[in-house]
């Protein structure tokens, strides 16, 4: 590798790489080039193992030189996954398994043909698509965060060069360190992790301040669960998150970063680690970047499984080596953070947003979004949903529009309950919000929060109490202690929402939630005890017959509770075949006398008493003849 | 107090020695450990204190702060089963019940035999494949219950080779 010491050599660097990366998209150098897609999702359904069987298919068929093979960021689309895409015919084939790489390598590498069985079918319209800009769910994206993700090689310094990297430092490093933030703050760029901070102001924060040395963390505690762009940003083009740091480092004059990365993401941790190795192999960290006198380095820091380290100042005491327990503020950060330096903690997206800002200008990332709230987000669309992935939208986009023009719908015609933004933090919106713009203060005025991007659809089958009770045991066991009105308080909300879903509950019990709500809120030292109480406001406001039905009725409308339900097996419809019975575990299920007209054998009953409701029966019937009540 | 063996012991001056240029190198040093043992007891937490002059009681502080960090030993296999919000909501609580009723743990218990821990995770980020369960590293996507004393098996199967 070639050292980039100075703004032409990156120039000419940028010009080979970009020419190089194109060619390989056209196909201009005669070669076809297979990408697999190399997120979390993706690997977990086996594929390395189909790049591997790729090479090997392709070596055999004496193809390897014509075609490569290659891994790359997230595609998004997870549901739908693993992908497998042809250059330069931009051909997508998904859920390919191992035993379809043989028919590809001879079909389309070698044929020349398309293998129509492996496309991915429109469910609307039940037609066959073949490229990726086609489908529904990546046609109102767009990319800003995830720019390159899906199509560079994470591990490939080149790749990234070919995409524009480090255009943007070279552009900040141009300017003084304030038209830095000027510019940022003409963004609009707001915090992503979901404060909703402008970036640019936290920026001037720490500029205004002497200090011999300062640093910026990129926030990667991504403890939403259900949450997972920054996983796939740092999965799918770590460097643009490494050139957002360096550019924050140059605005404000901090020449170390810290990378507080979850422990649960090896492969980020992993490719992050490539990256800046790559980056200060080829001298763009470390002293004298592009010979400007610009310094900056980065590390990396684990995460040891604690959901309150996303909190900035618990961040910085993990990092410190103690326990991850949030300090008072102020003093903030940008004052005294890590070793008491000035530091800026900004998320993953947040910085990946940056170089783009730099690069394309303000003006171009503000083009879309709303008045308040500008650029882009990235949501995780999980839960009840056709399409289960990542998805970048332009601010101002609907709750509709995201659940059902990119989301496609909610399976099996079931009905669309609620949507759950913003994690343990946020709320729940229901079907009269649908058409609200998603933007920081508008989800925030209807009771839940954009937070830092996760989406959870839920339907008919889902309990809100449960779901309330869910999020809360969660909080329970991620609260850190250290103050008491979220210690102790959402152990006693906990408690209360399960005696509720046992049926055993009160309607005081609802005044009592209410009650403790507003003392956490307004008495916990950190943002996770002040927004601990969302889950249960939310659904407690919008869905307070759900609540009502368990306490009075005795009776849970989803199922889902399971001392408020039971499995029936209809007498009528059963056959008697015995396969509820056989795989039984609590053996509570006998056969009966009772011999239904037109059946060979009799029908089976169920002993509520002793049913311990595991659901396994019903899963068992082929004919459907279990149901809950 | 139990006494380390001599190899543990010269293990963990090694791993403390590693971060002598770090200003904070605890985290960093209980996280090796951890991944080199499955667990950090009380003598490695002195042995610790002595070689970085940070106090045991801090040490300990840290090491139950954590949820990564354990003070008793883990099975052989580690069970992890996601309980992120997209798993809950497709049945993942379902699925870490049959787990505990077939190896009649807890979650967060190891096995009489010591074969299995069974482990409730926050989001693995593998929402894309809910319900998720990750076994010493392997992500096991879409777990129905009726997959789950097959999977068992498979790892008994494993460990009586």
């Amino acid at each position: 590798m070639t050292k980039i010491t100075s703004v032409a050599d990156l120039e000419q660097c940028s010009s080979t790489c970009t020419k190089c990366l194109e060619d390989k998209l056209k196909g201009m150098d005669d070669k076809r080039h297979i990408v697999l897609c190399g997120g979390t999702g993706c690997l977990s359904s086996n594929s390395k193992e189909i790049m591997a069987k790729f090479e090997e298919v392709l070596a055999a068929k004496g193809l390897s030189d014509k075609a490569t093979v290659n891994q790359v960021g997230c595609f998004g689309f997870c549901s739908q996954g693993p992908f497998v895409k042809i250059y330069p015919e931009d051909t997508l084939y998904r859920m390919v398994s191992i035993d379809d790489v043989e028919e590809i390598v001879d079909t389309d590498i070698a044929g020349g043909q398309i293998v129509e069985r492996l496309l991915y079918v429109d469910p609307a319209s039940q037609e066959k698509v073949t490229k990726q800009e086609d489908i529904n769910f990546y046609k109102k994206q767009r990319r800003v965060a995830l720019h390159g993700c899906g199509v560079i090689n994470p591990e490939d310094i080149n790749e990234a060069l070919g995409m524009g990297a480090f255009q943007g430092l070279k552009k900040a490093l141009s300017m003084t360190q304030q038209e830095v933030i000027d510019e940022v703050l003409a963004s609009g760029l707001r915090g992503r992790g979901g404060g909703g901070f402008p970036t640019g102001r936290k920026w001037q924060f720490a500029l205004n301040v002497e200090a011999d040395q300062k640093y910026v963390v990129c926030n990667g505690d991504e403890g939403d669960p259900g949450a997972f762009m920054d996983r796939s940003i740092l999965e799918g083009n770590p460097l643009g998150v490494i050139e957002g740091m360096m550019i924050a480092g140059y605005a404000f004059g901090a020449s170390e970063g810290y990378f507080y990365v979850r422990a649960e993401y090896p492969i980020a941790v992993n490719r992050l680690k490539i990256a800046i190795a790559q980056a200060r192999e080829i001298g763009l960290l470390g002293d004298n970047i592009l010979g400007t006198g610009f310094k900056f380095d980065c590390h990396i820091r684990l995460g040891a499984g604690a959901f309150v380290c996303g909190e900035e100042t618990a961040l910085l005491n993990s990092i410190e080596g103690k326990r991850g327990m949030p300090r008072p503020r102020p003093p903030f950060p940008a004052i005294k953070g890590l070793w008491q330096k000035p530091t800026c903690v900004n998320n993953v997206e947040t910085l990946a947003c940056v170089p783009y800002i730099l690069r394309e200008g303000a003006g171009k990332f503000a083009e879309v979004g709303t008045e308040k709230s500008k650029g882009t987000k990235v949501f995780a669309l999980g839960g009840k949903v056709n399409n289960v992935g990542l998805v970048e939208i332009p601010m101002g986009t609907t709750l509709r529009e995201l659940i059902y023009d990119i989301g496609g719908g909610i399976p099996n015609g079931k009905k669309f309950k609620a949507i759950q933004t913003g994690g343990p933090s946020g709320g729940c919106l229901t079907e009269e919000f649908l058409d609200e713009p998603i933007d920081f203060d508008n989800l925030v005025q209807k009771g839940s929060m954009m937070g830092s991007g996760g989406a959870i659809v839920m339907d008919e089958d889902n309990c809100m109490v449960d779901v309330a009770k869910f999020y809360m045991e969660f909080i329970c066991d991620e609260s850190c202690g250290k103050c008491s009105p979220c210690r102790i308080g959402t152990k006693r909300i906990l408690e209360v929402l399960t005696k509720i879903t046992e049926g055993k509950g009160t309607m005081e019990d609802l005044d009592t939630l209410e009650e403790l709500s507003k003392t956490i809120k307004t008495n916990s030292l950190c943002a996770l005890g002040q927004t601990a109480s969302n889950p249960v406001n939310s659904t407690l406001k919008h869905f307070r017959d759900e609540y009502i039905a368990h306490i009075v009725d005795k009776k849970c409308p989803a199922h889902v509770c399971k001392s408020l339900m039971q499995y029936k097996i209809d007498k009528d419809k059963c056959i008697g075949c015995g396969m509820c019975a056989r795989n039984c575990p609590a053996g509570c299920i006998t056969q009966t006398d009772y011999l239904p007209e037109g059946h060979k054998l009799a029908s089976y009953e169920i002993d509520a008493d002793k049913c311990v409701k595991c659901g396994l029966c019903m899963s068992n019937c082929k004919l459907k003849a279990i149901t809950k009540e | 107090m139990a006494k380390l063996n001599a190899a543990a012991a010269a293990k963990i001056e090694e791993i403390c020695a590693r971060y002598t240029d770090e200003k904070t190198p605890l985290m960093m040093i209980l996280s090796d450990i951890q991944n080199e043992y499955g667990y950090i007891p009380l003598e490695v937490q002195e042995l610790v204190s002595q070689k970085t002059g940070i106090s045991v009681a801090e040490i300990y502080g840290v090491v139950t702060f954590y949820s990564f960090f354990s003070l008793e030993p883990k099975g052989k296999y580690v069970i992890g089963c996601c309980l992120g919000t997209a798993c809950y909501v497709k049945g993942a609580q379902n699925v870490i019940d049959k787990f505990s009723e077939l190896l009649k743990i807890k979650p967060g218990e190891t096995s009489e035999d010591g074969l299995f821990t069974l482990d409730a995770l926050r989001c693995i980020g593998a929402c894309g494949i809910a319900p998720a369960v990750s076994i010493n590293g392997k992500v096991y996507p879409k777990v129905e219950v009726g997959q789950v004393a097959g999977i068992i098996d498979s790892y008994r199967k494993e460990a009586a080779v």
